[in-house]
């Protein structure tokens, strides 16, 4: 029997596996994935909750947060294109020149 | 028999064996006609060898194919080289799924309830088939990328670009379609059309939306990548573009896809302007024929137009595709809402 | 049926996902991460949502991934370098055990939260949420979040285009 739970710790286990890309990842394309991972997870939990509530609601915000997330994958990527052509590298500790 | 299963599922699976092997017969077909079609024009006969007028030469060139050695270079990434033509294939074929073809029939009373003749129908059936082409892009792209060559690379690089960019003009073309419609299943969409003007001009979609049909065809050209869209993989320029460094099944399976890809467009083309299977004089249990004659029509026009016309460069061909035909379907996306508030 | 649906879908979401951050070929974590919106559309499709799966591979799928794969292919991401030594035996290499224990800490967290809703049985909804349902709710009722996102992506647009220009100089 599927209930809500399941997909709530679906999406949870999924939005923890993205924050653990954040952290432990050195190269910036695979964080922006990780961000697009967490992403994804909070749109399980809309449709999900939505369709447990019988309101058509959680769709409506989904389709929001998947423009949100097109825009800030365009802008990402510009933004590390631009950094690829200064420093040659992706590794987020080359980019620590402002760091305290 | 009550270890078989329900006659509806028999039906089920049947109806997919023979869409499968109907797509998988139609790229053969697609072969010998293009070749002969291609000779006529160039005013010479053509395979005339193998069978009657060489119907038989596709089988022919699939098993010269089969019995190539499969290559792959050293430095090619082996997985993504081996599951790009699969997903080229596997989006080509899954595309139809949702494509009616036919009236509801019982099959001459075999079965209880008529099923329609179609693999299924969803409630967002063109959507669906436009995702579907979406994906087809990713086994040009891990083609072009994981051969590890220059003219893969540039060619992948390029049909890609091609494929993206004419996406947009196809789906707003699409949008104008559905707007008239009021629905995004494709039977409904079909069974719209039906009835007649006059008693006798059929009300198809193709004379309320003649420039949407010229923009469909269009994007349809350039997303299966046929001339006069066919840069990417010219002879003449990138000696075979992405599929360079494949040989034998695989590139077999990289032109069945293209095959398939094709007749899907004029499938959906069909469906969404020249009325479906909708004909008249033939009874409903045959009607799967006239969709056949009306796909056959746009796949002739397809060959037609490939040894007919030059080909675009890659500039130009991008230039068309953004400057021309998206303002285009924007206006006619834009002309469509006007007249259907207007006149709904 | 739609129980082995969903355990398929998610096992494979999952595993996706965990091998998107665990592999270091940037090539291969795009195409798994494709890999897992995938799962995430069947599941959406088990939930009754057949647009937003649609959507998803369509907007997800089709256009995101093929932005990042293009960067990937242009930038010809390198595999990753490894980490420079430690800062301190707490953070571990560049704070690799810290991060991981954050991780962890998240994940249960969440998943003891969730795991005592009130909610057990779906409501029933029988009918499938046609699109025209989602089409009035975005046009009429959330109509000043539509524009706002349509002037979202005309700044994207225009942003990217501009960090991403050759410099002259």
């Amino acid at each position: 029997m599927v209930t809500l739970n399941s997909y709530l710790v679906l999406s949870g286990l999924l939005f923890a596996i993205g924050t653990a890309g954040v952290f432990l990842r050195r190269n910036l394309i695979t964080v922006l994935l990780s961000i697009e991972i967490m992403l994804n997870a909070v749109n399980l939990t809309f449709v999900a909750v939505g369709r447990f509530r019988g309101s058509v609601d959680g769709q409506v915000i989904t389709f929001f947060v998947m423009t949100v997330a097109a825009a800030e994958a365009a802008i990402g990527l510009a933004l590390i294109i631009a950094l690829f052509r200064h420093r040659e590298t992706l590794s987020p500790d080359a980019f620590t020149s402002l760091k305290w | 028999m009550s270890w078989l299963p329900s006659p509806e599922i028999i039906a089920q699976l049947g109806l997919i064996v023979v869409v499968f092997n109907m797509l998988v017969l139609s790229a053969a077909f697609m072969v010998w006609m293009e070749r002969k079609v291609c000779a006529y024009i160039q005013d010479r006969s053509g395979p005339n060898r193998v069978g009657f007028e060489g119907v038989l030469q596709p089988f022919a060139d699939v098993i010269k194919l089969l019995f190539k050695e499969q290559l792959k270079p050293k430095a090619a990434d082996t997985i993504l080289f081996a599951i790009a033509p699969l997903v080229s294939t596997t989006a080509a074929f899954a595309a139809f799924s949702v494509v009616p073809f036919g009236t509801e029939t019982t099959l001459f009373g075999l079965l209880d309830r008529p099923i329609p003749l179609e693999i299924t129908d969803v409630n967002v059936a063109v959507l669906v088939i436009f995702a579907i082409t979406s994906m087809g892009i990713y086994g040009i792209v891990l083609a072009g990328w994981s051969s590890n060559s220059k003219y893969s690379l540039l060619g992948g690089l390029r049909s890609s670009a091609q494929m993206i960019s004419y996406e947009l003009s196809y789906g707003l073309a699409m949008a104008a379609v559905i707007m008239m419609a009021g629905s995004l299943s494709l039977r409904e969409i079909v069974m719209n059309q039906s009835g007649y003007w006059l008693g006798f001009i059929p009300r198809w979609y193709i004379w309320l939306q003649p420039l949407g049909f010229f923009i469909y065809l269009t994007a349809g050209v350039a997303e299966t990548n046929r001339a006069p869209f066919d840069f990417p993989e010219a002879e003449q320029e990138l000696v075979a573009g992405y599929h360079t460094e494949y040989s034998s099944m695989s590139f077999a399976m990289f032109f069945l896809a293209e095959y398939v890809n094709m007749v899907t467009v004029s499938a959906v083309a069909t469906s969404l302007y020249l009325g479906g299977w909708l004909g008249p004089f033939l009874p409903d249990w045959l009607s799967w024929i006239w969709f056949l004659v009306k796909v056959f029509l746009i796949l002739f026009f397809y060959v037609w137009m490939r040894w007919t016309l030059p080909r675009y460069r890659y500039d130009q061909l991008m230039e068309f595709g953004w400057k021309f035909l998206l303002p285009i379907a924007v206006l006619n996306l834009f002309v469509t809402a006007a007249i259907v508030l207007w006149v709904g | 049926m739609d129980v082995f649906a969903f355990y398929a879908f998610g096992a494979v979401a999952i595993l996706a996902s965990l091998l998107v951050i665990g592999q270091g070929n940037p090539m291969h974590s795009v195409m798994l991460l494709i890999v897992s919106f995938g799962a995430l559309a069947g599941l959406y499709v088990l939930l009754d949502a057949p647009f937003t799966a649609v959507t998803q591979i369509i907007v997800y799928a089709g256009a995101i991934m093929v932005l990042f794969l293009f960067v990937v292919m242009l930038l010809n991401v390198p595999r990753e370098e490894p980490a420079p030594p430690g800062v301190s035996a707490l953070l571990g290499p560049t704070g690799t055990r810290l991060g991981a224990l954050l991780s962890l800490l998240l994940g249960v967290e969440i998943v003891w939260a969730l795991a005592d809703m009130g909610i057990r049985r779906p409501e029933s909804t029988a009918s499938v949420s046609s699109v025209a349902l989602i089409g009035s709710a975005i046009f009429l009722r959330h109509a000043f979040a539509f524009e706002a996102t349509s002037v979202l992506i005309l700044v994207a647009m225009i942003g990217a285009v501009v960090l991403a220009r050759r410099e002259h100089s």
